[in-house]
């Protein structure tokens, strides 16, 4: 998230599209509330299906699951159109004045696709900008060059007219206009509009681009950096903007830190490569710094105990190009590759896309640690529906974990903002934090090494683990000496230069706290186990996450003593735009920071360099501006819209480019397996005819692994359900209550049916076409009539149903490759009715 | 931690309001029942489920969760919760939750309860010849990726931040790639 939670009450229009908060995020409806009361703003939301948040909205339109670029295309045709668009901010804060290679192809002139397209993958150079003698980027101040950013995306836009954006997302062309018109209004310097998204977009196989599609809007209509604006990537869990800041993915190194690849052998090679390079004069380029994150990152991991070069050559790297993300981690596992899996804190057999695959890939691994709070489909795999565990050689270890409220630390929410939790109890008989497990495991496979030896051992057994002390048989983990080791230390005496102040030197001893990532260095002195926590504990106040100050000195709810949040406590990302060249306020009621003549005043500034000094505010950006035009996607400078993989309809109607041309198909030869299938790619298949999504109930989190368990949970939300329009309930003989069969070319999943005019069907160039949702917290563990062993756990409250996921296709997004759970294709009928 | 006075009287004040409300006791009767927090000792956490980041007051006396209830003093929540973060309670009082670490061994057909010590030794063991049989040092190409192919791991935004920190840690020093959690799916 850009901005924050509290921020949503500072909004003018508040779009809801690719979220549901009034089900998913309940308690951020005060927010949303809040402005509708205080400030008369309107809530637009578009869903496919009437959900609780368009029940609350002043207008909502329905869209067929998998259009949102076409919707949002229309958006961006209408905002060029009627010049609703914030010219000052777009002129001077992004690249739309920057000229592009005139080689390059938009795909309205080469048949849906870029330029560059060849064998599966786009080879960029056409997608370059133009440069003078200098490497300057050429820009034409007026935009009105042909190759300008601007005009392209003018042009690129020009064919997403209402009627046939219209035809592509069966919206009725007036709740088009109406739509666009109510947020195009925020493109006033005094009006803010925020997008509140979450796996609604992301879960697609355009998933990436759907959310830099509303970026091109908010930057066409100044809302980025503003109060009440921005994107809201509102997230599933509670941490998983803290998991993903600390690089729980194959991808990243904790900071965003690319992970080294094996074509940089060195530390020097992989800092030179992956820090960015820029021309441009008044450009900040924050970046540049990355050599100091990477260094301090690796002092995290080993202190002192390797040299800098050492410890870059000892960690993994990756195979240049190659993937290890989820969907690539099954197929592999059902292949054979795997002969260990650590599924912690995670329930895969009920959270991956086509759930069998992943079942069925549990019994290819010798060995499965399983760490949980309950009893779960993932743990017992091997005794779940249609496995034979006579058959099954995969050793398991499912070890109970403390609940959130028995042991102590941190998590981020998507405001990014920091908090602490206490103790309160101890966890149950011998359940133990999930740090003290893995502490121990880590000793127990160190020591095994130092005895034993084995490849590359230097790697773990150098690894530094000051986190905690033995306490009885027990190692016991102590979370506050992790929060200093990701904030950092200084490891040498030093005397360093302010880095906002020239000339101005400060003395660190060995041991003290890095102050702000700002003062960490490139020469091994200082650690930081994640840079953009530096500055969260400090020498006097402790640690920063633990502040309960609710003061509002700006009163738009920044309320900056209320615990932390990266970067540096700052609130609202890109503040820095909030502003004019000279500083002042955009909007001067609602100023995030402002000039005083002296210093910045309100929220930490970010990017913003003394007024009238002409520093562009995006300094995360190399050339310093956002980017309306974004080159460094693997699908596309501009979003466009695809077809999702498994689809209603025979043809794009925008191109004859059908899907998405840069994602990775499972189902090709020497690609997946033998499960992988899909529907209705080539051709409409009349065995799955309906449009299926998956999404969550208030009552439930996630596959239901925790509330499942809670009987109060479970009272509320019994099982899995099929919501069915009163249209195609009655075509299909469906009634209230029936049990019913849901079905995709991967499997089934029995539903009870809830026939609803929340669902109506779409009118999709002339034919009738009708989607289904279902929720996916059920599993089959915790339903009556499993068979149950002595001393197996029984909910007090059964459910009834299985995962959703059973259905969903094995098709990622081409950047993220997170799978399409939002728009596949499946078949409902009358339990008992063939 | 200490809950601010001002939170404190706010917190009691809805307390008595929802027990007026939701439970139909003659006046006498209601005048004479004690908060279930009396005596508690409070400690703030906040709600493990979506992203928003409630705080949540819990109540133990004994040793045992009495109660929990939305945090006043939040500035996000402002002491509200909606029906999974008005639940914690039954997160810690609930007769389901593991409490022994299982082991199940290839082909059983059941559960076995297994010590701790066994268990970290069992699972470092199958580590170590999982990690020293998969390890590449280098890969086609010859260049150094010193790598352990043979294991993956999933999870998690389940944990906090610190946990994340060194879990992390700990599979890239065994030389783990195939490192995956929530935000993937």
């Amino acid at each position: 998230m850009t901005n924050h939670w509290v921020d949503f009450k500072n909004s003018d229009v508040i779009l809801i599209m690719g979220s549901n908060p009034a089900s998913n995020h309940p308690v951020s409806w005060k927010w949303i509330q809040e402005a509708v009361s205080t400030r008369n703003a309107k809530i637009i939301c578009v869903d496919p299906r009437f959900t609780q948040s368009a029940s609350k909205a002043h207008l909502y339109a329905p869209l067929r699951s998998g259009t949102d670029i076409a919707f949002l295309g229309g958006m961006i045709r209408y905002i060029l159109e009627n010049k609703l668009y914030f010219e000052e901010y777009i002129r001077h804060y992004t690249n739309a004045t920057f000229l592009v290679n005139p080689a390059l192809k938009l795909p309205g002139d080469n048949k849906g696709v870029f330029s560059g397209f060849t064998n599966g993958k786009y080879e960029k150079d056409t997608w370059s900008y133009q440069t003078d003698g200098a490497g300057v980027i050429r820009k034409d101040p007026t935009m009105k060059h042909p190759n300008c950013v601007f005009q392209l995306l003018k042009k690129h836009y020009s064919r997403y007219t209402p009627e046939l954006v219209s035809k592509i997302c069966g919206t009725p062309v007036d709740k088009l206009l109406e739509v666009y018109k109510l947020y195009g209004s925020t493109g006033k310097p005094d009006r803010a509009g925020v997008d509140l998204y979450a796996m609604g977009w992301t879960q697609h196989t355009v998933g990436t681009q759907n959310i830099r599609t509303m970026c091109i809007i908010q930057l066409l209509l100044g809302n980025m950096g503003i109060a009440g604006g921005g994107v809201a990537a509102m997230r599933g869990e509670s941490n998983v903007q803290g998991s993903t800041d600390h690089g729980l993915l194959f991808h990243i190194w904790p900071g965003y830190l690319g992970t080294p690849t094996a074509s940089l052998p060195t530390l020097k090679a992989y800092n030179e490569k992956r820090t960015p390079k820029t021309k441009e004069k008044n450009s900040l380029n924050w970046w540049k710094n990355f050599p100091k994150y990477s260094a301090s990152f690796l002092r995290s991991m080993y202190g002192m105990n390797m040299g800098l070069e050492e410890a870059y050559a000892a960690l993994p790297k990756l195979d240049d190009g190659a993937n290890y993300s989820w969907l690539q981690i099954f197929d592999d596992m059902y292949k054979g590759k795997f002969t260990g899996f650590f599924a912690w804190g995670m329930n895969p057999a009920c959270s991956g896309a086509h759930s069998n695959k992943v079942r069925q890939a549990l019994t290819k691994v010798d060995w499965l640690v399983n760490v949980n709070l309950f009893d779960n489909e993932t743990g017992s795999f091997w005794r779940g529906p249609g496995m034979d565990p006579a058959k099954i050689k995969t050793e398991v270890f499912m070890l109970p974990c403390a609940a959130s409220i028995e042991k102590e630390g941190s998590i981020a929410n998507s405001g990014r903002l920091q908090q602490w939790r206490y103790k309160a109890v101890n966890p149950p008989e011998e359940a133990l934090p999930d740090g003290d497990i893995m502490s121990e495991i880590f000793f127990k496979v160190k020591e095994l090494y130092e005895k034993k030896g084995g490849p590359n051992k230097e790697a773990l057994t150098k690894l530094t683990w000051p986190y905690g002390k033995m306490a009885g048989k027990h190692f016991h983990y102590d979370p506050r000496k992790v929060a200093a080791e990701i904030n950092g230390f200084f490891l040498a005496d030093k005397k360093v230069e302010n880095p906002t102040k020239k000339g101005e030197f400060k003395e660190f001893k060995k041991g003290d706290l890095v102050p702000t990532f700002a003062w960490l260095q490139d020469d091994g002195s200082t650690s930081s186990g994640c840079w953009v926590y530096c500055g969260s504990v400090t020498p006097d106040k402790g640690i920063l996450p633990m502040r309960r100050d609710t003061a509002d000195p700006t009163g738009l709810g920044l309320t900056p003593g209320w615990a932390w949040s990266w970067p540096v406590n700052r609130r609202i990302i890109y503040n820095g735009a909030s502003v004019d060249l000279n500083g002042n306020p955009w909007d001067p009621s609602r100023a995030v920071i402002k000039w005083n003549g002296e210093k910045w005043t309100g929220d930490v500034p970010d990017g913003a360099g003394d007024p009238g000094k002409g520093r562009p505010p995006f300094i995360m950006k190399p050339d310093g501006v956002a980017s309306l035009y974004g080159p460094g996607l693997a699908d596309g400078p501009f979003p466009e819209h695809y077809e999702p993989l498994e689809c209603p309809i025979e043809k794009n109607l925008l191109s004859p480019q059908k899907n998405n041309p840069a994602i990775k198909r499972f189902d090709k030869k020497g690609v997946g397996s033998d499960l992988d299938v899909y529907s209705g790619v080539t051709s409409c298949d009349p065995r799955f005819p309906f449009i299926c999504s998956t999404y969550r109930v208030s009552e439930h989190w996630q596959t239901g692994v925790l509330t499942r368990w809670c009987p109060w949970l479970a009272e509320m939300q019994p099982g899995m359900f099929v919501e069915v329009g009163t249209d195609l309930a009655k075509e299909k003989g469906i009634k209230n209550g029936d049990k019913c069969i849901v079905s995709s070319a991967r499997g089934e999943v029995e539903c009870t049916a809830i026939v609803t005019p929340r669902f109506k069907p779409f009118n999709i160039d002339g034919n009738m076409i009708h989607e289904i949702g279902i929720p996916w917290h059920f599993g089959w563990i915790t339903t009556k009539d499993r068979t149950y062993n002595p001393g197996d756990k029984k909910a007090e409250v059964f459910t009834h149903g299985d995962s959703a996921n059973l259905l969903v296709p094995t098709i990622g997004d081409a950047n993220t490759m997170i799978p399409e759970s939002k728009a596949f294709m499946a078949n409902v009928v009358k339990k008992g009715v063939k | 931690m200490n809950v601010s006075r001002r939170g404190f009287l706010k917190l009691s004040g809805a307390v008595a309001a929802v027990s007026g409300l939701g439970i139909s006791l003659k006046p006498a009767a209601a005048h004479a029942k004690e908060l279930k927090i009396k005596y508690a000792k409070e400690t703030t956490t906040v709600c493990p489920y979506c992203s928003v980041g409630c705080s949540i007051i819990v109540s133990v006396r004994d040793g045992k969760v009495v109660n929990t209830e939305g945090d006043p003093d939040s500035p996000i929540n402002k002491g509200s919760l909606c029906s999974k973060g008005g639940s914690i309670y039954q997160m810690a009082v609930n007769e389901n939750r593991l409490g022994k670490p299982l082991y199940r061994a290839p082909f059983a057909t059941e559960w076995k309860e297994v010590e701790w010590e066994w268990a970290f030794e069992k699972i470092a063991e199958n580590v170590k010849k999982s990690r020293d049989a998969s390890f590449k040092k280098t890969n086609a190409k010859g260049e150094l990726v010193n790598r352990t192919e043979g294991i993956a791991s999933v999870g998690s935004a389940a944990m906090d931040l610190e946990e994340c920190f060194t879990y992390q840690k700990f599979l890239r020093g065994l030389g783990l790639v195939y490192i995956e959690h929530q935000a993937r799916i």
